[in-house]
Formats: structure tokens, sequence, C-alpha cells
């Protein structure tokens, strides 16, 4: 009988590049910046890692298709190296992979590590995915933004929310997270804006402007994981361990069939139940310390408050703006490094960034963003759109 | 002449663009170097949406004939244009497709003059071996500053012909085929060519329609003065109505040329006319329909007792009704290939397509049919290998085949995407809930100044999915539209 991930596997080492317009580096220069970071952390050498974990999105503007190139890249000589791509949840898929085969006890120490360089493509937001033959018949061709902005319309539709109510409230979520991006060394945008200029901004996919998207961005992450075990044998006192690992797909249910009401993102509550269940958490709202979620638009992030069953049923835009999730208004801070907002979203590394932030605030290194002893840390990675995608979510904590 | 069964038309049908460009717009734009094209300002002339095309109308036309109508007995189609999408792929073969007329059809293109019309019809008419569906359909392409570009409208029409309940048959018809080259396009030729108005009018149409609408009344034993509605489709003002004069027609017989809110649709005109007045037309009447080009086919209908029995969907008149007067011209240019507009990076994307897969799932695709899982009885799109209800997923081989085009359906979520690359920005996308429990994203058209919102009540269009420009392929597909303009 299957007993769950919680406390198998330790983070002994992450890192995570400098993210932004990096015109300087290629992706394996990239990929060096976050994996030498982990490896000092960690205190190993790169001999000692017995496989990867290597998470990339798009094939034509990194270093290729396989795992080949990023064995190359990193010079890893002879071990098993996977490459894996789950949409925006890739980096998490990429966790995934190194977490479970440590707990498995087929390997001592493993790689994650993922990087995107998304300013290759030459113009803003993401490329088209290829869709597939059949869907090419048929589907209409529409952007991530077009994608999640319709959860605007079921939201409001469902909990009889004005345009200009939810306008507002999506508003926030994009202030608050540029507000925390002012702290954020790493982010690429490090500037804060204003509610009129988030407003006024020019229309992407209506309800969401310009300052409701997130933007493209190059960067990389990478964790180096092990057991509870061998870390201490490394001599880690203050250890990070993974509570829960969870992914839920869509089988058709939201697109095909007519149970979904547009208003939610189904995926994020499976995994969620899912991953509450793993970790030991009874009261999410009450229980988490922080949470890292996949603000890729602002409406994604704010129906994700009811999604992790952290808002409850209709009250995310109350919970928004009464500061709930500001980094200092005595809720559950959300992106306090400023989230996908502020970082961009390679795709390849914003589910490890993300594990990255958390990580960093559970071990008090968080400098001018420490929250006050947190001790367990969400991180929510979406892929696809609200209605075809993966939902990936980890809960990481101090190990006990 | 007379038939050994009696057969004629049974059902009509039109469609015209929604879209309607203001004739003062395209005059001002041509004002610095062809002023005299304020003369033709007057009024709106029609022009095809991106994703519309002689083959995307055509469909609508028959649509709107077939009203709800079965469409298994039909056995042959016939599909005329001078703007067909494809020189050498049977473009009747999509419609059949997006119809779902039976595999055993008899198709054929006809084309290359402006009375393929009528030229269609007549020989549909004269044929009268089984049930048959007629589609014209056109996009004349007028050169910037021409006064074809802003007489030319764009329409389609569609007969459906048989034995029973007919509402027109033929009397009679003459045909002429004289090499009068009032106009030529040459196969790889963008624009047409045209001589003198004066001399097509004095000696092509004034000499050569009298010669062969004498003969069809005189093979149809009527007097030119019965005449109740006289058919003489022509982007040539004036042309009508001194042939009404010539032939001693009686006065006011001369049908509504459509020009107004429309334009000369080229060789759909003459049967978007028919189409138009047979809605209002009486058991008895007589028309005399005429088709110019390079000779001429005269035919001589009489109405049937049935006629007052028969609707299209909406006619010819729902679908003028349905318009958006719009004053950007240059975006009636780029619909018409006149001008070549920056998209951006965005609009590089690939577009091939794979053709087994198009032909795979034909079925599915082309005429918008969903499955219904015979166990859970999910009404379900596309169909894949198993049922998508999670509480089913038993495999998918025997779904009962469920029709989605004429399915009433509403807004379930929308957006407005300015991101995407489209070429009649934004892209209105969003999931479309059907009455029968169906749903599936799709793209909204035609938006202007409505407001969607989730609920609003839309109908199913069939329209270009997409163009790919490097191979010169076109992939088609249903989308929606709201129901009020």
């Amino acid at each position: 009988m299957a007993t769950g991930i919680r406390d198998k596997v330790a983070i002994i080492g992450m890192g995570c590049s400098r993210f932004g317009e990096r015109w300087d580096v290629g992706t394996p220069e990239l990929l060096s910046e976050a994996f030498e970071e982990a490896l000092a952390d960690a205190g190993i050498e790169r001999k000692q890692i017995n496989a990867a974990w290597y998470g990339s999105g798009m094939d034509g503007i990194n270093v290729g298709n396989s795992s080949i190139p990023a064995a190359m890249a990193l010079r890893l000589e002879g071990i098993p190296v996977s490459r894996v791509e789950n949409m925006c949840a890739t980096a998490t898929e990429a966790l995934r992979g190194a977490t479970y085969a440590v707990a498995s006890g087929a390997v001592d120490i493993a790689l994650a590590i993922g990087a995107e360089k998304l300013k290759d493509t030459g113009y803003g937001g993401l490329p088209t995915p290829f869709k597939g033959t059949l869907n090419d018949m048929w589907m209409p061709l529409g952007s991530a933004p077009a994608g999640f902005a319709q959860l605007a319309a079921g939201y409001r539709a469902k909990h009889g929310i004005s345009k200009d109510d939810l306008k507002r409230a999506i508003a926030h979520v994009s202030w608050k997270s540029h507000q925390n991006g002012t702290i954020s060394p790493k982010a690429h945008l490090q500037k804060a804006i204003t509610m009129e200029q988030i407003l006024n901004a020019p229309m992407i996919a209506e309800p969401l402007g310009l300052f409701d998207c997130c933007g493209v961005s190059d960067g990389s992450a990478a964790a180096i994981v092990t057991t509870p075990e061998i870390a201490r044998a490394l001599g880690k006192k203050d250890m990070v361990t993974i509570k829960a690992l969870q992914l839920a797909t869509s089988s058709g249910v939201e697109s095909g069939t007519d149970s979904w009401d547009g208003s939610h993102v189904r995926t994020t509550r499976i995994a969620a139940k899912k991953a509450y269940e793993e970790a030991g958490i009874t009261n999410p709202r009450e229980q988490l310390s922080l949470m890292e979620v996949h603000d890729c638009f602002s409406i994604t992030e704010l129906v994700t408050m009811e999604d992790l069953f952290v808002s409850a049923e209709g009250r995310a835009t109350h919970d928004v703006m009464n500061g709930f999730f500001d980094r200092e208004g005595g809720g559950v801070p959300c992106q306090v490094d400023g989230g996908l907002k502020c970082f961009g979203h390679p795709i390849g590394a914003s589910g490890l960034r993300m594990a990255y932030e958390v990580y960093t605030q559970l071990l008090g290194r968080a400098g001018k963003r420490q929250l006050n002893s947190p001790s367990i840390g969400l991180t929510h990675n979406l892929g696809g759109v609200p209605y075809l995608g993966v939902a990936a979510i980890s809960i990481l904590g101090l190990h006990s | 002449m007379s038939l050994t069964r009696a057969y004629g038309i049974t059902g009509f049908g039109g469609y015209i663009p929604r879209l309607r460009m203001e004739r003062s717009a395209i005059a001002a734009a041509h004002k610095w170097m062809a002023p005299s094209l304020r003369s033709a300002a007057k009024g709106h002339r029609a022009f095809c949406n991106w994703d519309e095309d002689a083959l995307t109308m055509g469909v609508e036309a028959a649509r709107d004939a077939l009203h709800g109508r079965p469409a298994v007995d039909i056995g042959k189609l016939i599909f005329s244009s001078t703007t067909m999408p494809f020189a050498d792929m049977l473009n009747a073969s999509v419609i059949a497709g997006a119809l779902e007329l039976p595999k055993s059809l008899q198709a054929l293109d006809i084309g290359q003059t402006q009375r393929a019309g009528s030229s269609a019809l007549l020989a549909a008419l004269q044929d009268g071996s089984r049930p048959t569906l007629v589609v014209a359909s056109d996009r004349p392409r007028g050169k910037p500053a021409s006064t074809q570009e802003i007489g030319f409208g764009a329409a389609a029409a569609a007969f459906t012909l048989g034995s029973e309940s007919i509402v027109a048959e033929l009397l009679g018809s003459a045909s002429v085929t004289d090499s009068f080259v009032d106009h030529f396009r040459s196969s790889d030729n963008k624009y047409d060519y045209f001589w003198e108005e004066r001399w097509i009018r004095d000696e092509g149409y004034l000499k050569i329609v009298p010669h062969a609408a004498t003969l069809a009344l005189s093979d149809a034993g009527v007097d030119a003065a019965a005449i109740h509605h006289f058919i003489m489709p022509t982007p040539f003002k004036g042309v009508a109505t001194a042939l009404a004069k010539k032939l001693g027609l009686a006065a006011g017989c001369e049908a509504d040329a459509l020009d107004e809110h429309c334009g000369y649709s080229g060789s759909a005109h003459g049967l978007l006319m028919l189409a138009h007045v047979l809605e209002k037309a009486r058991a008895g009447e007589l028309i005399l329909l005429i088709g110019f080009g390079q000779g001429c086919d005269a035919l001589v209908l009489r109405v049937g007792e049935a006629i007052a029995s028969f609707k299209p969907a909406r006619g010819v008149s729902g679908a003028l009704a349905d318009a958006q007067p719009l004053d950007s011209y240059l975006r009636m240019l780029a619909n018409e290939d006149g001008v070549e507009l920056e998209w951006g990076m965005r609009a590089e994307k690939n577009t091939k397509t794979a053709l087994t897969e198009q032909y795979r799932s034909r079925d599915q695709v082309a005429a918008f049919v969903a499955g219904k899982c015979r166990h859970c009885g999910t009404i379900q799109f596309p169909q894949l290998a198993y049922c998508v209800n999670p509480a089913c997923q038993k495999i998918a081989t025997d779904f009962e085949q469920v029709p989605l085009r004429d399915v009433p359906c509403k807004v379930l979520t929308y957006t407005a995407d300015w991101l995407s690359y489209h070429a009649a920005p934004p892209l209105y996308v969003g999931f479309v809930q059907f009455e029968n429990g169906a749903r599936l994203l799709m793209e909204t058209v035609d938006i202007n100044t409505q407001q969607l919102e989730v609920g609003t009540p839309l109908r199913v269009v069939f329209r270009i999915k997409e163009i790919d420009r490097s191979r010169g392929y076109r992939r088609y597909f249903w989308k929606t539209t709201p129901l009020i303009a």
C-alpha cells in the first residue's frame, strides 16, 4: 500500500539564475548559473549526482530535444538524464522525477534542473504550441492569455461579481506581486507599478490587460535531492523535505462535458486535495506559511486561492482586496518573491523557481523578503489552460 | 417543352456576408486619383470576412435552402463560381462534406464565365434525372479604384431540384454562344479587364439578350408582356431597364438588382436575384432569367402552387437585413488581398494540414458531427477513442452520430484575444454550450458592436479554419456568430 512521499526526500541544495532578458547567455550558461549555486549550496561535486531530470518546454529555442544536449551542457557523464516536458508544469515534473528516483531507493542523489530562453522567440508572449493533427482541424488558435481570460467570464457569472469589481481585484493581485518584486534581487522586474497603470493598460485578452499578464523571460533553476539520512551524513542540520508532490491532469471533463461551469480550475482542486492529504494538512488557510502559485495571469492567481481551498468559495476577491495574500497582510503571503509576474515565465524553470523561494524562506535566507518563521510552503504550477491542463503541486517544509 | 415526369425547383435560399462596406468610404479612399467614383458611392457593398470564400458562402446558401429538410436523397451537386478557391481539387466536395450529402453523389464544379450560375441551373433543370442541389457563389474581385471594386458584392444562392412540391418549373429556354468578349480574366490573373461600357451595352446586351430571350419565350409559349419578373444580372446600370423596354416587358417587372446593400455578385448574382424574387412570388407568375457571358442563357420559369408552403431559413431578404456597415476601406482591401500589411512575427505560424488526419476525421470535422455514447448518452465533440464522461469512459466505436451545426447554442465563456495573430482581430474564443449537452471551444466571428456575455445565443456557421499561404491550401471548420448582427 503506497504511503506517499512525505519526508522521504530532502532538498540539500538549490540554485536560481537571475531571470530576465538574458541576452548575455545561452541555455548552457543559464543552466550552469543555477547548477553552480545548487552544487555549492548542497556542498557536493558533480560526480556525486547519480541521475538528472531536465525540464524544457520548447525544443526550438533551447538546446534541442531529448536529454543529450542538457547532459552536454552540464557535462553529466554516463548517468541517466531524462528530459521532461509538461507544458508550464515542466519544472515541477523535473522535481518529481528526481524525487521519486531518490524515494524509490534507486539512486542516492538526484538533480532536477530546468531552463528556458523565451526571449529567443523574438516576440512577447508564448509561441502557439502545436495542438496535434486532429485538434488542428477544429480547435481555435488562442493565446495563453485567451485560455485563462475565460476564467473571468465564468467566475463572474457564477459568483455574481461585476466586471469592475473583478478587474480591481485582479489588478490588486498584480500590484501586490510588483510590490514584492522591488526587494527580489533575482527577479526580472523589480519596479513597483500603480493600480492606475494596471487598470488602464492596453488590453491583451479581455479582461486581462498588459499588467495582468506575466512576461516572457529567460531563466533557470535547480534542486539537488537526496534522502534525509544522506543529508544528515553530509552535515545538513536544518533540512527542507518534500511533504507532498501531486499532479492531476484533465481527461476532457471540462472541455467535453457540460459539468464544468468555467469558473475554476478542476485539476488544481484535485491535486490540492491529494497534496494536503499527503502532507497532513487539514486547514491550508491556517497552516500554510506561504504560497508560490502559477500567476501566469492575475485571474489565475485569484481563482487559485479558492482552488487551493485557502479562500472560501466566491470569497477570493474579498481576501485579495483585504490584503490577505499581501506580504505583510497577516494572512498567507502569496508570491513573496514577486511570482511569475516579476520573474517572468521561462517554462522549464518556473516550478523550480517557486520551490527555490519556499526553500529559501524556510531556511531563513530570504533577506529583506524574509517571513517570520515559516514552516511549510506550497508551490502550484499549472500546465496548459484551465480546461485542458495539468496542475502540479508541491508542499515543502522543515524537517522535524 | 415537356418532361416525362414533373421536375423543377423545390427550394431556394441565399447568403450575403454580414460585412458591408460603405461605398462612400471606398470613393473617399480613391478621391485623390479617381474623383468620378463619387457618382457610384451610394449604399453599401457586401464583402467577405477573412474566413469566407465562395465555398463557405455556398454552404450557407445551401443550408438556407435546405432549411432542415434532409439531404439524404440528393443525387447530384452542381457548384458554380468564377472565384473557386481551388483550380484542381473538386470544390463541390467541400460542400458535399459540410452538408453530409450522400457519398454516392455526382458532383460538378462549373465556372469560367459570368453566366456559370444560369448555365448550371439550366443544365440541372434540363437533366431532371434525380434530386439535385445547385449552388452558385462568387466573390468577384475588382481592382482597387475601379468601378468594379465599388460596384461588386459577394453572395451565394442555392436551389434544390426535384419532383415533389415544385415551387418553380422550367417552361422554356434558349441559349446563344458567341465570343463577345465584354471582359476577360486569364486563369492566372487577379483582376478583370473590361472594354468600354457603351459598347458592351449596345453591341452585347442589347443585341444578344433579346435574341436569346425571344427564342426562350417562344420555346415556353408565352408572350413577353406576360412576364412578371425580369431578372437581368449585370454590373452596368440601366441595362436591365433598356432591355425590358426593348423586349416589350410589362412596366415594373424588373427584379431588384440588390445593388444598394449587396452589389453585383458575379456569376451568382442572377441566381441570388431569383432566390430573392421567389420569396415573394405567387403561384402562376412567370419569370424570365438571363445569364450573360460570351453569349446568353435565357430561362422562362413558372412559379408553382407549392411556393406558398416553402420558406428558406431566412432567405436573401434575411441575409440582406443581417448587415454590419463598416467604413474601414483598408480592411476590405486586405480581405481581398489588395494590400500587404505587417501582421508581425506571430503570423509566422505553421499552417500545414496533415491530409491523412483531415481525411480520417472528415466525417466528424467536415459536417461538425458529435458522437452520442450509447451507454451514458453523453454527446461529445471531438469523438476520440473513449467516452469523455468520467463515469463511463466506454470505448467509442458505436457512438451514434449527432450533427451539431443546427443545434441551438450559447456562450459559456468568452474572451477577446488581441495577442494571437488573427486576420480580423481580436480573436473571440470561448466555450460554446449546445442545448443537447455538447460543448467545445470555438471561435466566434462577425462581431462588430455586439457585446458577448455568458449566455449570449449563437448560431453555427461554416468558415475557413486556416489559410496556408505557403502551400496554397485552406481547411474549413465551423464557428459561431451571435444571432444579431
